[in-house]
């Protein structure tokens, strides 16, 4: 029993935690997430396979609830997720429990990030390999918040992220065109996000939307009414790029 | 001298409470609300050592909320009130909790119900029930007059003269009372008993 004992995250001669590291590799690995703060809205998207013809889709939610005001998206092992957010549901009605008051964001996100480097610095175990995005109103403030954790344990927060799949386009196409929006504007911007890394359509892409109301899943109708949207403004733009070069 | 009691009428179920929050004879205030709404659907009247009755109550709502996130959906009142009798009963040979309880819910499936739960984990699914000194009175009142399938106003009318007895054969009865009620439009309070003010 002693053999296992012995940690499998050790540093490397040159400063590295090879295990976390390769947890990355697993992450860049699962599907794409991004998520966008805005004024009053907070928008998770998550791509869809749709390969699985079979399969009911109501039994795979990939944006889970963790408490009436909080929400959770990821990129990774689905199934170290279900661990984190079990173990993050409890850790929210136990605070409610304890202080009476609900958590904050950056609360359950320092818990779910504290569990996560947890796993990097304990005996025969392995990291989760997965990367959170949780978005969430402050109770008392009404702020919305949007924060990513890593298998390492690390978060911080953000205006828009993206992670797993192709996460740097998305990061890119978010940086270039970020800008504070709020309702419609914010799920528009993140399902473009997403676009740009996921087969068109309604059925390739689950859609969430945080407001003080709660979460909302959005139909698939809705989704596909938002991608014509943004499909026709795309059209309308190269139409626009082109038209006046053929005057000359 | 503390009293709960519930009936079951068509389409709702009836919890009464009183308010007062006692310490041998000093009364520490009147309007403490003993009845907790669990979820959406589930009223739980509680009356015994306070100290029990909030650790206990509150433990409960936060493990059914847990529930409903864990699995998408709430739990059922039968379900609700067996979780409950299995946390008293597993407390009471080490260190029991002195709660009892009347557990009132709405389901869709099968309508309203009312679940009686003494503090040595007894459950019974009943169509009326009563605790504390109180019960004398009310379970009395409620025997003669609690016909099944009441409306609304015929159960608050009972509850009134179930009220009414208390307040003038117990010796030292509570001053003020809150009546809730819950339906398929959910749990909430109806009106309170009051005489005096807090």
């Amino acid at each position: 029993m002693a053999r296992y004992d012995r940690a499998i995250t050790v540093f490397s001669p040159d400063g590295h935690l090879f295990q976390v590291e390769y947890a990355l590799e697993a992450v860049r690995k699962g599907n794409a997430a991004v998520g966008v703060r805005g004024t009053d809205t907070i928008v998770l998207g998550v791509e869809k396979k749709s390969t699985v013809k079979l399969q009911d889709s109501r039994s795979v939610r990939k944006i889970v609830n963790l408490d009436d005001h909080i929400a959770l998206a990821c990129a990774g092992l689905k199934a170290d997720a279900r661990v984190l957010i079990n173990k993050a549901r409890i850790e929210c009605q136990s605070h409610r429990l304890t202080v009476e008051d609900p958590v904050t964001v950056e609360y359950i996100t320092r818990y779910i990030a504290g569990l996560q480097q947890k796993y990097t610095q304990s005996g025969g175990v392995r990291p989760f390999g997965l990367s959170t995005l949780i978005v969430g109103f402050d109770p008392y403030t009404g702020i919305p918040a949007l924060y990513q954790t890593d298998p390492s344990g690390t978060f911080s927060a953000w205006k828009a992220n993206a992670t797993g799949r192709n996460s740097n386009s998305m990061r890119e196409f978010l940086e270039k065109n970020y800008k504070e929006t709020s309702g419609q504007e914010t799920i528009k911007l993140a399902i473009r996000a997403l676009l740009e890394v996921v087969e068109s359509g309604g059925k390739n892409i689950e859609v969430a939307v945080m407001t003080k109301e709660g979460l909302r899943q959005l139909e698939e109708a809705e989704i596909d009414a938002v991608v014509a949207e943004i499909e026709a403004e795309k059209a309308a733009a190269e139409a626009a790029k082109k038209g006046p070069a053929k005057e000359t | 001298m503390e009293c709960v009691f519930g009936m079951v009428g068509k389409g709702f179920a009836l919890v009464v409470a009183d308010t007062s929050a006692v310490n041998s004879i000093l009364v520490h205030k009147s309007n403490e609300d003993k009845i907790m709404v669990l979820d959406s659907h589930k009223l739980m009247g509680a009356s015994g050592e306070a100290g029990d009755r909030a650790q206990f109550t509150e433990y409960v709502q936060k493990n059914v909320s847990l529930y409903q996130f864990r699995n998408g959906i709430p739990l059922t009142t039968k379900a609700a009130a067996n979780f409950m009798r299995g946390e008293l009963a597993t407390a009471l040979r080490k260190n029991p909790y002195m709660v009892n309880i009347v557990l009132a819910g709405y389901d869709k499936e099968t309508g309203p119900s009312l679940y009686f739960i003494d503090y040595i984990a007894t459950l019974h699914k009943v169509d009326k029930a009563a605790f504390g000194y109180g019960s004398y009175f009310s379970l009395a009142m409620m025997d003669r007059h609690y016909r099944p399938d009441m409306t609304v106003d015929e159960a608050i009318h009972l509850a009134d003269q179930c009220i009414e007895e208390i307040r003038s054969r117990l010796v030292v009865a509570p001053q003020n009372f809150v009546i809730k009620i819950v339906d398929k439009d959910g749990a909430r309070e109806h009106s309170w008993r009051r005489t005096t003010k807090d």
